[in-house]
């Protein structure tokens, strides 16, 4: 067999304008529109016959990737050949994007598509995805219905391997699996699907050598992931682990408390007397270092009582310094019964170490109030909630956090589809 | 395998069967269609030279799908509205069709490899429209596309004798992993291919064309 000449590009003369045209993808192009004159031109037809000449009014579109470009992509060259400009109408708005055909004689086509300086990488694919109500499926990953409009090509630049004219209307309807779009276009009965993945303009720049930098990308679109995304699962997948550790640290302690009461005693304070501070008999902590609740049951009533207590250690003379208000107010008002206050305080002491005890105690209040009784009750190893509250409080924090970003970041994506979220506190 | 032999009763060149079944080649000096008839070579009628075109593959393209190495052997060009496809003539060298009218066609560089299934009755062509559905194989497949085609060229040996042809009217169907089927209206009779869609990478092609300022 002879070996067939390889044309690398064939030398054309557009039949409008006379301008020499690059056909780059060899025998696959069908249309090809002339670089000078934007005519678009059937490629079958060995005359070039002009297919449709461009409406200079409608303005010229630079392809931010030139034709022509080359680069390496997933593995393998291609080269940039055709570049259109399609737009959709929502709301009277009409929004615009740009896709970037890339040819490479051995893998064929892809395209890249660019909206607000977000890509996508997208391929036809091989196998027939399934539709099934707002949802799609595809080789087994479920795709959710993000959009369906009308999209028509505005501006066409280089060549394709199908017919394209300006102004051709497609159904688009697009589902997503963020970073992945599932894409179906329907014209004329016929339905073309391809499947995109995110990318970031910066990986197409240094791919194919282009000067200057991606631009940034505005806004959030509909199959970008979010950088927060994994994290924020992962976030509560540790908050749960150590949320649950908390919690069987804290019924452990629940059980092995022992509440153990060391002293009891009742008193009665003259708020009009001189001296009142006065030391209790001792008692003793036995055990472990554990925690040590003092409990102060006040018969309080339109009254207040300020206690300064003291628990000293009879060997080191180490004291604990604390300070307890017990005051219980009650009366009748127009909405009725009123009480404020509690006639009941639970001081709890952290970490004492075993030992011989005892408190000082200097009581304060009103010196118009009459005689106040009071019991104080030192109870030790008492459960403690507030710690395991605290540390809950501080994983729950960056959990709720992250999850609000991503919320957040949901909301954005679509709020541009067919399906906006509704916003959190408040409809529309 | 043997390879039967023979020369050019139009231009005396020598002719070589690279697949001992084939019926038909082309000679490769003047583009003659040759039709064997175990002794003669029967000439029946000159193929225009093939359009310029792009695809990778070539005669004697190597390759394997699912395990199962094959051949290039020859290749159909057909044209369409929207363009042109190849249909390439493949050997596979284990578990072929019976008929050995096994293909690997390249259309705009979407390769599925397809080979010929005994299924009846096969629907006719009026009974054949977009998004019917049709299980062969355990397989449910979705018609794709209907497409009316015309033939363009051939090239090297082919399973049958194609040169009475005019045009011919295809149904692609589809399943959703990826399943391949055509069902093949040119005979009277419809002919039925089942197969996959296949990745380039995947098919380990060796022997490829080689295109200028490519590599």
């Amino acid at each position: 067999m002879s070996a067939s000449p390889a044309p690398q590009v064939q030398s054309l003369t557009c039949p409008n304008c006379g301008a020499p045209l690059t056909v780059r993808s060899m025998g696959r192009a069908v249309t090809i529109v002339c670089d000078r004159c934007h005519s678009i031109l059937d490629a079958k037809d060995p005359q070039l016959k002009i297919l449709q000449r461009f409406e200079a009014a409608t303005g010229d579109e630079a392809p931010l990737i030139p034709l022509g470009s080359r680069g390496k992509w997933r593995g393998a060259v291609y080269e940039t050949i055709g570049f259109q400009v399609r737009a959709m109408e929502v709301e009277g708005l009409t929004y615009s994007w740009r896709e970037y055909l890339l040819f490479s004689p051995y893998k064929g086509f892809r395209y890249f598509t660019e909206y607000n300086g977000h890509w996508n990488d997208a391929s036809v694919t091989t196998a027939l995805p399934e539709v099934q109500g707002l949802s799609a499926k595809y080789l087994g990953k479920k795709y959710k219905h993000f959009q369906t409009c009308t999209a028509k090509t505005t501006f066409v630049l280089g060549e394709f391997p199908w017919q394209v004219t300006v102004n051709d209307a497609v159904e688009v309807t697009d589902y997503i699996a963020p970073p992945y779009v599932l894409s179906s276009e329907t014209a004329d009965n016929e339905t073309t699907w391809t499947l995109g993945e995110y990318v970031h303009g910066s990986e197409i720049w240094k791919a194919f050598g282009l000067a200057g930098l991606a631009p940034t990308p505005i806004g959030v679109y509909e199959n970008q992931p979010s950088e927060l995304r994994a994290s924020a699962s992962q976030i509560w997948f540790a908050f749960a682990g150590l949320a649950t550790a908390i919690f069987v640290i804290f019924t452990l302690s629940q059980l092995f408390s022992q509440r153990e009461q060391v002293f009891q005693e009742s008193y009665r304070f003259s708020p009009s007397g001189t001296e009142a501070s006065f030391v209790t008999p001792e008692f003793e902590l036995t055990g472990r270092t554990s925690s040590v609740a003092v409990r102060t049951d006040a018969d309080v009533s339109n009254q207040w009582i300020y206690l300064n207590y003291a628990l000293i250690d009879e060997d080191t003379g180490q004291a604990y310094d604390f300070g307890r208000e017990v005051t219980y107010y009650s009366g009748v008002d127009s909405d009725g019964n009123w009480q404020e206050g509690s006639r009941h305080d639970r001081a709890i002491l952290q970490s004492i170490p075993p030992g011989r005890y005892y408190l000082r105690i200097e009581p304060e209040s009103d010196a118009s109030f009459g005689l106040i009784g009071y019991t104080v009750t030192v109870t030790r190893d008492v459960p403690v909630l507030g710690i395991y509250l605290v540390a809950l409080a501080a994983l729950l924090l960056p959990a709720l956090l992250i999850s609000w970003r991503t919320y957040n970041f949901e909301q954005m994506r679509w709020a541009e589809s067919d399906h906006p979220m509704r916003s959190v506190g408040g409809g529309e | 395998m043997s390879q039967p032999a023979a020369l050019c009763p139009s231009c005396g060149g020598p002719i070589v069967f690279h697949w001992s079944s084939s019926v038909q080649t082309t000679c490769a000096h003047c583009k003659s269609i040759l039709v064997r008839t175990d002794v003669n070579l029967e000439r029946v009628g000159v193929v225009a030279d093939l359009p310029p075109d792009s695809s990778p593959i070539q005669l004697g393209t190597t390759g394997v799908y699912e395990n199962r190495a094959f051949t290039v052997a020859g290749r159909i060009v057909y044209d369409y509205d929207e363009g042109s496809w190849n249909e390439w003539h493949i050997v596979l060298n284990t578990a072929g069709s019976a008929v050995g009218s096994d293909w690997l066609s390249d259309a705009q560089s979407q390769y599925a490899v397809t080979l010929a299934f005994r299924a009846d009755p096969l629907p006719a062509l009026a009974a054949v429209h977009l998004g019917d559905r049709f299980t062969w194989n355990k397989t449910v497949f979705e018609v794709t596309a209907i497409t009316d085609a015309r033939y363009r060229g051939v090239e090297g040996e082919l399973p049958f004798e194609y040169w009475d042809k005019q045009g011919a009217t295809f149904a692609d169907l589809r399943s959703t992993a990826g399943d391949f089927a055509t069902l093949d209206y040119s005979d009277t009779q419809p002919v039925l291919y089942v197969g996959k869609m296949v990745d380039f990478d995947a098919l380990q092609l060796k022997n490829l064309r080689a295109f200028e300022g490519w590599s």
